[in-house]
């Protein structure tokens, strides 16, 4: 399992704009670098994030070589009820993460 | 006449290295980083470097070796006996005769308490142990230790870092003591205070350690770099952590 962390506010006001912050430990290993015998490492990355709200999506990326290693995602979403928030993260060679926080909305 | 243009740069060149930073000067390369870097360092759920930190916490406690001991069965709770630990490495090592630097004091522990070997230089485990001992001491004054045996291994320590040295023929001082705060191509100059090391490095996209850093410069000015745990490091080591005496660490500080 890779580490994460996860910044999400436990409680809101009905309506306010939350920020969500999070960060997962990944090597996103590209796919075109040579390792130290001159083979391309195979591509190693995270390919998809989607965050629901009560089980409705409100947030998906597409990640592609390019990110940087430990990719860092910011986004906001408005708070519209109590509930569940959970963050996916899938990706190559199987790589699936799941993360949930509550949020209490008054 | 071209001459004394010619011979002022002969006199540069062959000038001797510049004074230290006076104390007052002394400072944080964090100052010199952009907003959006620094903001990054600040945050705990945005720094990098704390995913190590979470790591070397679960490996604190991960119980290892034919003894089945972990370096908690031993320490505690590192909140409260690492506090302060590496603001005073490397320190002496009596039984060894020799500097130890705070990841040579974990391969030790390893050794003499757990009876496993060492992890390699730069592996994750051995860098994520140390982010997190480090830790314990964010916002310390780094407090060099005062045995006379590290006053010599400094001294050779600071000879290193004024000798001119690689095909470049430069310093260590040349840039940190002579000319931080101006830029070497489009990056500033840092007075190279090793405040928060393990660091989280963008250009490596990992968490890396000083004698990473030191070997990335040595290779920077044309030098062959020393072997990771060369006791030249270990003394680099001492006598950077003296000129920074007084800062706090920022462990795991975020470096460009």
């Amino acid at each position: 399992m890779a580490r994460a962390l996860v910044n999400i506010p436990k409680t809101a006001r009905r309506g306010d704009v939350i920020e969500i912050r999070t960060l997962i430990s990944h090597e996103m290993e590209t796919g075109y670098r040579p390792g130290p015998n001159g083979v391309l490492l195979p591509r190693d990355i995270i390919t998809r994030f989607t965050c629901t709200y009560n089980g409705v999506e409100v947030f998906s990326a597409e990640l592609f070589p390019a990110m940087s290693a430990n990719p860092y995602l910011v986004f906001t979403t408005v708070a519209s009820e109590s509930g569940t928030i959970a963050l996916t993260w899938t990706g190559d060679n199987g790589f699936s993460q799941t993360e949930t926080a509550t949020i209490e909305v008054a | 006449m071209r001459l004394p243009g010619a011979a002022a740069l002969t006199l540069l060149l062959a000038s001797p290295l510049g004074a230290e930073i006076r104390p007052d000067e002394r400072r944080s390369d964090f100052h010199q980083m952009s907003p959006e870097t620094r903001a990054m360092q600040t945050d705990d759920t945005a720094n990098p470097g704390m995913l190590a930190v979470l790591d070397g916490e679960a490996l604190w406690r991960a119980k290892a070796g034919p003894a089945g001991r972990s370096c908690a069965d031993c320490h505690g709770d590192a909140r409260i006996t690492m506090r302060g630990v590496a603001a005073r490495y490397p320190a002496w090592n009596a039984a060894r005769g020799t500097p130890v630097g705070l990841a040579g004091q974990i391969d030790i522990c390893r050794a003499d308490r757990q009876g496993i070997s060492a992890w390699p230089a730069e592996s994750r485990e051995r860098l994520a142990v140390t982010a997190y001992v480090a830790h314990q001491s964010r916002g310390m004054p780094i407090s060099p230790p005062g045995d006379p045996e590290m006053a010599a291994a400094r001294e050779r320590g600071g000879r290193l870092f004024t000798a001119r040295m690689g095909q470049l023929d430069l310093a260590c001082a040349a840039c940190h003591d002579d000319n931080w705060g101006k830029r070497l191509g489009g990056t500033p100059i840092p007075q190279a205070h090793p405040v928060g090391y393990p660091i989280y490095r963008l250009e490596w996209q990992a968490v890396g350690s000083l004698q990473r850093r030191l070997r990335n410069c040595l290779s920077g000015v044309r030098a062959e770099p020393f072997p990771y745990d060369a006791p030249e490091l270990i003394e680099l080591e001492a006598f950077l952590m003296q000129r920074a005496a007084g800062l706090p660490i920022e462990t795991p500080a975020v470096r460009p």
